[in-house]
């Protein structure tokens, strides 16, 4: 039983710069499907923070077809479908790690008992109990970087929209969130979108490897993951691991090459 | 105590007071200058012949010098306000109160009349394009040749006293809280922007919760410079409304009757009641942005 959560067909993206159209997006097409976790790969530049966006209704598409939830992503974004959790933390300094997680619940109207309910349950699920009351500069990276996350889950949207939300922390911090980041996903059941650019990072997580390369962007391979659902880091050294990894790889390579 | 709430800290102390110091030696000095010629007319016409020691301290002691010297100024300022009764009109307290008013009311409705126009223009185009030359035109006219006309425009309508006094000193005021609210306002980065957009965040949320406490560091820099326009704007325009008091009356009427010494007594009564108006502003800045954790 899978279930069809994000459509992308024949998208193009193309920006108007002063030398002329940039095509950061050409004849993108994707399916996501319920409870899938997917990964976009590739070099910068090759239009994955830019998929990204067009989900969530930051950018515009030229042309093409997309649906979240089988509505238009402006819809999907208005009905409060995903949440976004950026490569900064973007919490507000003024407002402690229990307030920045209300920010979004106040938005959207919640109870302030449903709001008090919320927090507590979601730092529970980043492990962050117990720092209700400290302050974002108070926090290390990776800690902030949880706290955006229980940000975004706070509310009850079904997608997750993740933009190397671990590319600025160090290899150890990251790995740890990672195991965290799939424990999270397989106990919400939610979709999630994850823009990376490490390789581990991709096939560790993802149930399907989306790989893109650069001007103009397009996906060059989809992947399926044949890695079970329970990943311990040590998953990382198997022949299946390295298989996978290595078909990201001449994806990507095949995706220079043809410059 | 912390002592950063403070205005000074201590390596600022020594350099400030050598300044002075120094301010206060030339003073002196040009006090003897300025103000020998009238000795050396007065011993000629009696015949005397004064002593360096004879001189200087007469230039010092004056009653009507060109320039005063410090202390001279200094007495003046105790006697006029310790010595005075409060409801004198000779009393700089009464005539500081006076300016003290004018400028409070000129400085709050133009704060908010900046932060209204800065709302505006930051939330509409039109808004931006139609009211911003004006605003930059207005600050290019200078307010001593409109003082006058607003005073009489508004004086023929039926507003005296305080209020035409209010509106010059608002005319000055709201213009750097424009200027900073608008760039306050638009200081949120853009992932800022994006994350209230995926919340589907309403315009009124965004300013009030993101734009407006992002805003907080501009809006008390743009507050001390509104503040110490709003003195400006009082003090001009107490010179053309005549006859209501103030500190500007009081130094406008000292020039013309020759009397230097309420002159300098009203300008430093100014540049204290500034000065305090100003740190005050400053003290409530360094608490709001400890506690916002917004220090720069």
């Amino acid at each position: 039983m899978q279930s069809e959560v994000i459509k992308v067909s024949n998208l193009d993206l193309t920006f108007e710069a002063s030398d002329g159209p940039v095509h950061a997006l050409k004849n993108v097409n994707l399916q996501v499907n319920k409870g899938d976790f997917v990964s976009f790969i590739g070099p910068s530049g090759c239009g994955k923070t830019t998929l990204l966006r067009v989900l969530a209704d930051l950018d515009e598409p030229t042309n093409g077809q997309v649906t979240v939830n089988g509505v238009s992503p402006r819809k999907a974004r208005e009905s409060r479908a995903y949440g976004y959790v950026f490569q900064a933390a973007g919490l507000y300094p003024w407002r402690n790690i229990a307030a920045n997680i209300k920010l979004p619940l106040e938005i959207m109207g919640y109870s302030k008992e449903e709001q008090v309910k919320r927090i507590k349950k979601v730092l529970d699920l980043v492990e962050l109990t117990g720092f209700e009351k400290k302050f974002p500069w108070q926090l290390s990276g990776g800690m902030q970087q949880r706290a955006s996350i229980a940000r975004a889950l706070a509310f009850d949207a079904d997608i997750l929209l993740m933009d190397e939300p671990f590319g600025a922390l160090d290899e150890i911090v990251r790995d740890h969130l990672n195991k965290q980041l799939l424990e999270l996903w397989k106990s919400t059941k939610k979709t999630i979108c994850f823009v990376t650019h490490s390789i581990p990072e991709a096939v560790y997580l993802s149930t399907k490897i989306v790989v893109m390369s650069p001007r103009p962007g397009r996906i060059i391979d989809v992947i399926e993951s044949t890695l079970p659902s329970d990943r311990p880091l040590e998953i990382r050294d198997s022949k299946e691991f390295i298989e996978i990894s290595q078909r990201v790889r001449e994806g990507l390579r095949a995706g220079h090459s043809d410059e | 105590m912390n002592k950063k709430l403070w205005i000074g800290s201590d390596n600022k102390i020594v350099p400030v007071i050598c300044m002075i110091t120094f301010i206060v030696i030339i003073w002196y000095g040009f006090s003897i200058v300025l103000n020998a010629p009238w000795e050396f007319d007065k011993a000629k016409r009696s015949s005397i012949i004064l002593s360096t020691t004879e001189l200087v301290s007469q230039t010092w002691s004056q009653k009507r010098p060109k320039l005063p010297a410090p202390h001279q100024i200094t007495k003046e300022i105790w006697d006029t306000t310790v010595n005075k009764k409060v409801t004198s009109k000779r009393s700089l307290i009464y005539h500081g109160l006076i300016t003290f008013y004018e400028t409070i009311y000129g400085f709050a409705f133009g704060t908010g009349l900046g932060i209204l126009l800065s709302i505006g223009i930051v939330y509409n185009k039109a808004t931006a394009m139609s009211v911003m030359p004006w605003i930059i035109t207005s600050q290019t006219i200078p307010i001593l040749a409109i003082a006058p006309m607003i005073v009489v425009a508004l004086g023929s309508a039926g507003f005296s006293g305080l209020m035409p006094i209010v509106i010059i000193s608002m005319y000055l005021s709201f213009f750097p809280v424009v200027v900073g609210m608008v760039k306050g306002l638009k200081s949120p980065e853009q992932l800022e922007v994006d994350l209230m957009k995926t919340w589907s965040a309403s315009k009124a949320q965004v300013l009030f919760k993101l734009r407006v406490p992002k805003s907080t560091p501009y809006l008390f820099t743009s507050l001390k410079l509104g503040m110490a326009a709003s003195v400006v704007g009082a003090i001009v325009g107490e010179l053309p409304s005549g006859g209501g008091g103030g500190l500007g009356f009081r130094m406008l009427s000292g020039s013309t009757f020759g009397n230097t010494l309420h002159i300098w007594s009203g300008l430093f009564s100014a540049a204290i009641l500034a000065g305090s108006l100003i740190s005050i502003i400053i003290i409530i800045e360094r608490v709001v942005l400890k506690r916002m954790a917004l220090e720069t």
